[in-house]
């Protein structure tokens, strides 16, 4: 591994790109930017497997007869769940972006622990071949929440193989949440004071307190599912002195807070993006960098709500269902703050920020489906629903996945020293908002009518709004299509990226190279401003 | 095209209740989004870019503006709270008198009901309007949910205990039953059909069943195939506590606490008698009959014991 | 990054990314602290499942608390806070640079760490002979309490395996801070590894303190 300081040359410049040459240097890099393309490659993979998946049970879901035998249909929405949230949407952002930028934007030359980085790489790609194996030799049928005592006692399928493949990937989301939160602590440049750090980087340590607290309660749950599964010994099973919802319980302690570790680094790459395509500090800095830390606590209270028809008494529900409203609260504060930093502002419309609209929009509609899920009383008509499925893709596919195309987008610059077409960029963000709505807003109007979800076969008055949805879907299938087209050509044959294409503050753009080298800056960075200051003001402000 | 809502059929007071809360929702939900669409196309559109050197002034924030919208919106979260909760407790919580009990045992991958005259149905169920019907809810492998999208009602069918709830259907029609849980490879094909009927003709079709016992019969038979007669006699107190007027009422254990003897009552003291020991008896007399007693027919013995108590529980119709 | 210069002074140990050794050493000890919070809500899941099923029947847990064996239990924890003195008397010793020390007591740790790793395979081979092992081999002669005995005996076993299998873990460890010491990799300046690896077995050892008396000491009736 090169540790040369690069020498700007006339027309050719060391970057991390070209620092090194051959398999050996990628595979056993340590450098935080090349680990975030391994993972970018790997977990782009594991979205286009998941996405077959999708494409399977939307085409077996346009008949009320369905078209596959119903086992193969429980195997593509298992498999399709498993490998989108542990496989794709846990790891993505954080791994990526995350991985990338956390160190220039904080002014660090690495993370803190290079290997252990690499560690959690080679730790996904284990979990992840388990999982592929698993598929391969004939697939899962739990449904990718595992419960017992079907997962435990009834299954024929491969259960434990796959469970241990989600088991090992947890420990890959360990080790990058624990290596962001002491890079965070410990490795500022100077002048980087907490309240100067940029939004995406207070995202993501909220998303590392998660991910370090919650994932163990996962990795125990599968483990007793598995020793289970193999032993018989009744800790699941009613008949044998065991107690089903303690699985649940055990399960959802880790999942809820799963899911905001999937869309905090979303929120995070959504304020960069609205600050910069406005052209103005984050309205509201202190209250969104605090909304993070208060979604990440108040994520850890709410598990119950998933039990509300489960036979989980109704005090404990009442109470779940109160902190579930009130982790709302945050989450609108981020959308507030993110709508007036527009105002007076100085809007531009390129294709970052349309990813970013159609995340506030489409983010807003998720979030107050939820407020629906936590009112118990309509909870109960809907959970198990098509209703629930509609929310959760709108807040993931909608919210997070948009949000990583934008960042994938607005960071492309930095990454590959080049431009993308814009034109097809905006188009290709258009076909994915119009084929995304297309798909899941017919979802909500089946959950409410009674369609429950799992199901490979529906009654025939629901014919029609699964016809649309997966019309939709195929509209959405191209839409994401198109980018992987364009970008890997932009890769090799887009027009060399100006330093800073976008004018954007920040130390990524402002104090490291495009695209870095490899150890990120030329000069030690020194922060001398607020966060966002994009008016220019030279003394710095007070916050409150 | 015909009569297409967004809701599904009503047949329930408590099914209107939930429309209307969702409706509430609705409003809220539609009204916040098209608030933000509208401030955020406005906007785009009125602080567009002018020019590649504009330079907007910083505006920091505004705390009476942050409080403003975390409150207001907090306070209308808390009316869907308190509605949503009202409401979750009603359906959950069945009158203690005067109830149309049946009892459902779901299994891989079909729905058994029981009415408490003794019929038996496969995936249909019949309910007359204007009573209230209260659900118990039994499994005898995996989680199963019984979904009535009609009366707004579903609860998880969870081995080894019982779950339930209740309504009054209001609507004569037929309706879909759903099992809402996933339970393996038929769990899109554990349905069925709620069929209401007015009173009248209710009492028609109940007699035009064929069935010579009542539940509570067909749970003294097995009352007395599993040897309970042996030592539970009727009316006579000895080493074994007395059936007579057990259910529905407060019993004392031997460790302090009272419990209320209802269906998961009895049911553990018959799998697991040792779990608890009313006060003044002994432990380890009656054998345990884990796995030894269908699903169905503990429902029968319950119906049976239940049979045994006042009135005001009463069991038959 | 510092200048060409500085750049040829910094101790050998020091990584590049890093401005300092004070940076890499406050990143180490921190990291090490924030992976054993991951490792208390790892242990906490079963804990969790524990005492709820220890609650639900107390009773069984009251008969199956006389297979637990008390003397090998007690002989261990003494054994552990013995391991975690050495283990905290060789950090001491690197701090003050005193190799030969460190060794020996690193060695002793290890040492002792294997006593109770070969205690615990007696224990485990009592359960064996007993039929006490869930699984088809399981037999409780109390057969009023043998299904639930089976679920305590499956958490005793995962809770204690999953200790040992740390203890292993500390136990490789051990052997590398042995081998590196040997080698003179550490001094005043620089013996974060040792710092961390400390760490990591005290926990270890707080773990089992919190075990003994839930798996072996309370219960106990008649």
């Amino acid at each position: 591994m090169s540790t040369t300081l690069p020498h700007p040359e006339l027309g050719v410049q060391t970057n991390y790109l070209n620092a090194d040459y051959g398999w050996k240097s990628w595979l056993f890099t340590t450098d935080h930017k090349r680990i975030a393309l391994l993972y970018l490659f790997s977990i782009t993979a594991f979205f286009f497997v998941g996405g077959a998946f999708a494409v399977a049970m939307r085409v077996n879901l346009l008949s009320p007869n369905g078209i596959f035998a119903h086992d193969t249909y429980n195997k593509l929405f298992t498999m399709h769940g498993v490998i989108m949230v542990f496989f794709f949407l846990v790891p993505s952002i954080p791994a990526t972006l995350g991985n990338f930028l956390i160190p220039p934007m904080i002014g660090a030359r690495d993370l803190a622990f290079p290997r252990i980085n690499l560690l959690s790489w080679y730790i996904y790609i284990v979990g992840g071949v388990m999982a592929l194996t698993a598929i391969v030799r004939g697939g899962v049928d739990t449904g990718w929440t595992f419960y017992a005592p079907f997962s435990s006692t009834y299954s024929n399928t491969h259960v434990i193989l796959a469970a241990m493949g989600v088991f090992v990937a947890g420990f890959s989301s360990i080790l990058t949440g624990l290596n962001f939160i002491i890079t965070i602590h410990t490795m500022r440049c100077p002048g980087m004071y907490w309240s100067r750090l940029p939004l995406f980087v207070w995202g993501h340590y909220a998303t590392a307190l998660i991910q370090v607290l919650a994932t163990p309660v996962l990795a125990i749950t599968i483990f007793l599912l598995c020793l289970e599964r193999v032993l018989q010994a009744g800790i699941f099973d009613p008949n044998l002195g065991g107690d089903p919802v303690l699985f649940q319980h055990l399960f959802w302690f880790y999942s809820h807070p799963a899911v905001y570790i999937m869309i905090l680094p979303g929120m995070a790459v959504i304020s960069e993006l609205v600050a910069c395509f406005s052209r103005k500090a984050i309205f509201g800095y202190g209250f969104v960098a605090f909304s993070s830390v208060a979604i990440a606590v108040l994520g850890f209270l709410v598990w119950g709500h998933h039990l509300f028809v489960a036979g989980q008494s109704m005090y404990a529900s009442m109470v779940f269902s109160f902190i579930s409203f009130l982790v709302a609260v945050p989450s609108a504060i981020k959308v507030f703050n993110w709508t007036a930093t527009m105002y007076q502002g100085s809007v531009s419309y390129d294709t970052p920020m349309l990813y970013a609209f159609g995340f506030i929009g489409l983010f807003t509609i998720g979030g107050l489906t939820g407020l629906f899920l936590a009112t118990m009383a309509i909870d109960v008509h809907v959970t198990d629903t098509y209703f629930v499925i509609a929310h959760f893709h709108y807040v993931m596919v909608g919210g997070m996945v948009m949000a990583y195309l934008g960042g994938i987008h607005f960071w492309f610059p930095k990454i590959t020293g080049r431009l993308y077409p814009e034109v097809w960029a905006k188009f290709a963000a258009l076909v994915i908002f119009v084929g995304f709505n297309l798909t899941f807003f017919p979802q909500f109007i089946l959950g409410y009518l009674g369609m429950p979800r799992r199901y490979a076969t529906y009654a025939e008055e629901f014919h029609l709004l699964n016809v649309m949805s997966t019309a939709g879907a195929s509209i959405l299938g191209i839409g994401y299509l198109i980018p992987m087209i364009y970008l890997a050509w932009a890769w090799r044959h887009g027009p060399i990226s100006p330093q800073n294409p976008w004018h954007a503050k920040g130390l990524e753009w402002e104090q490291s190279p495009t695209p870095p080298p490899t150890f990120n800056f030329i000069e030690p960075p020194v922060m001398t401003e607020p966060a966002y200051n994009y008016s220019g003001a030279e003394e710095e402000v007070e916050l409150g | 095209m015909g009569s297409f809502s967004i809701f599904p059929p009503r047949a329930s007071a408590g099914a209107a209740e939930v429309d209307a809360l969702y409706g509430f929702l609705l409003f809220v939900g539609i009204g916040m989004t098209l608030l933000i669409f509208f401030f955020v196309f406005v906007f785009a559109i009125k602080y567009r870019r002018k020019s590649p050197e504009d330079r907007p002034k910083a505006i920091h924030g505004s705390i009476p503006l942050e409080i403003a919208w975390s409150v207001i919106p907090f306070l209308i979260m808390l009316v869907m709270f308190g509605w949503g909760t009202k409401l979750y407790f009603q359906n959950y919580s069945p009158p203690t008198r005067d109830t149309l009990d049946i009892y459902i045992t779901g299994k891989q991958w079909m729905w058994k009901i029981q009415y408490p005259g003794g019929q038996r149905e496969i995936n249909e169920l019949h309910v007359p309007t204007g009573r209230a019907v209260k659900l118990t809810l039994a499994s005898e492998d995996v989680i199963h949910s019984f979904y009535i999208p009609a009366f707004r009602l579903k609860h998880d069918v969870v081995p080894g205990s019982y779950q339930t709830y209740w309504f009054e259907p209001t609507k004569p029609g037929r309706y879909h039953i759903f099992c809402a849980e996933y339970c393996g490879t038929n769990h899109s094909r554990m349905i069925g059909w709620v069929t209401v009927m007015d009173p009248v003709r209710y009492q028609t079709w109940l007699s035009g069943g064929n069935t010579s016992e009542s539940m509570a019969e067909l749970g003294e038979r097995v009352f007395e195939q599993y040897g309970c007669v042996t030592c539970h006699v009727l009316d006579q107190q000895g080493r074994v506590p007395s059936l007579r007027n057990v259910f529905g009422k407060p019993v004392q254990l031997d460790n302090g606490q009272t419990v209320l003897a209802d269906e998961s009552y009895i049911r553990e003291s018959i799998l697991n008698p040792n779990a608890k020991i009313v006060k003044g008896y002994h432990r380890d007399i009656m054998p345990v009959f884990q796995g030894q007693i269908g699903e169905e027919s503990l429902l029968q013995l319950i119906v049976y014991i239940k049979s045994l108590s006042a009135p005001a529980n009463e069991v038959s119709k | 990054m510092a200048s060409h210069d500085l750049a040829l002074q910094h101790p050998p140990e020091l990584k590049h990314h890093f401005d300092d050794a004070g940076q890499q050493r406050e990143s180490s000890i921190l990291g090490m602290w924030a992976f054993l919070a991951t490792e208390i809500l790892f242990f906490g899941g079963m804990f969790c499942a524990y005492t709820i099923y220890r609650s639900l029947y107390h009773e069984a847990f009251a008969s199956t608390s006389h297979f637990m064996n008390v003397t090998i239990g007690g002989i261990n924890t003494a054994v552990l806070i013995c391991s975690s003195l050495t283990m905290a008397l060789a950090v001491r010793a690197a701090q003050l640079g005193q190799k030969k020390p460190l060794i020996w007591l690193l060695i002793l740790t290890l040492i002792l760490g294997c006593v109770f790793l070969g205690l615990k395979a007696v224990e485990y081979h009592e359960k064996w002979v007993d039929h006490h092992i869930p699984g088809p081999g399981f037999h409780y002669a109390d057969a009023r309490y043998a299904q639930q005995a089976q679920i305590l005996f499956y958490l005793y076993f995962a809770m204690t395996g999953l200790h040992a299998v740390h203890m292993i873990v500390g136990a490789g460890l051990l052997i590398t801070l042995i081998v590196m010491a040997a080698r003179n990799r550490f001094s005043t300046a620089w013996y974060t590894p040792v710092d961390m690896i400390g760490l990591y077995w005290h926990f270890v050892d707080i773990v089992w303190i919190f075990l003994f008396p839930l798996l072996y000491l309370i219960g106990h009736t008649k």
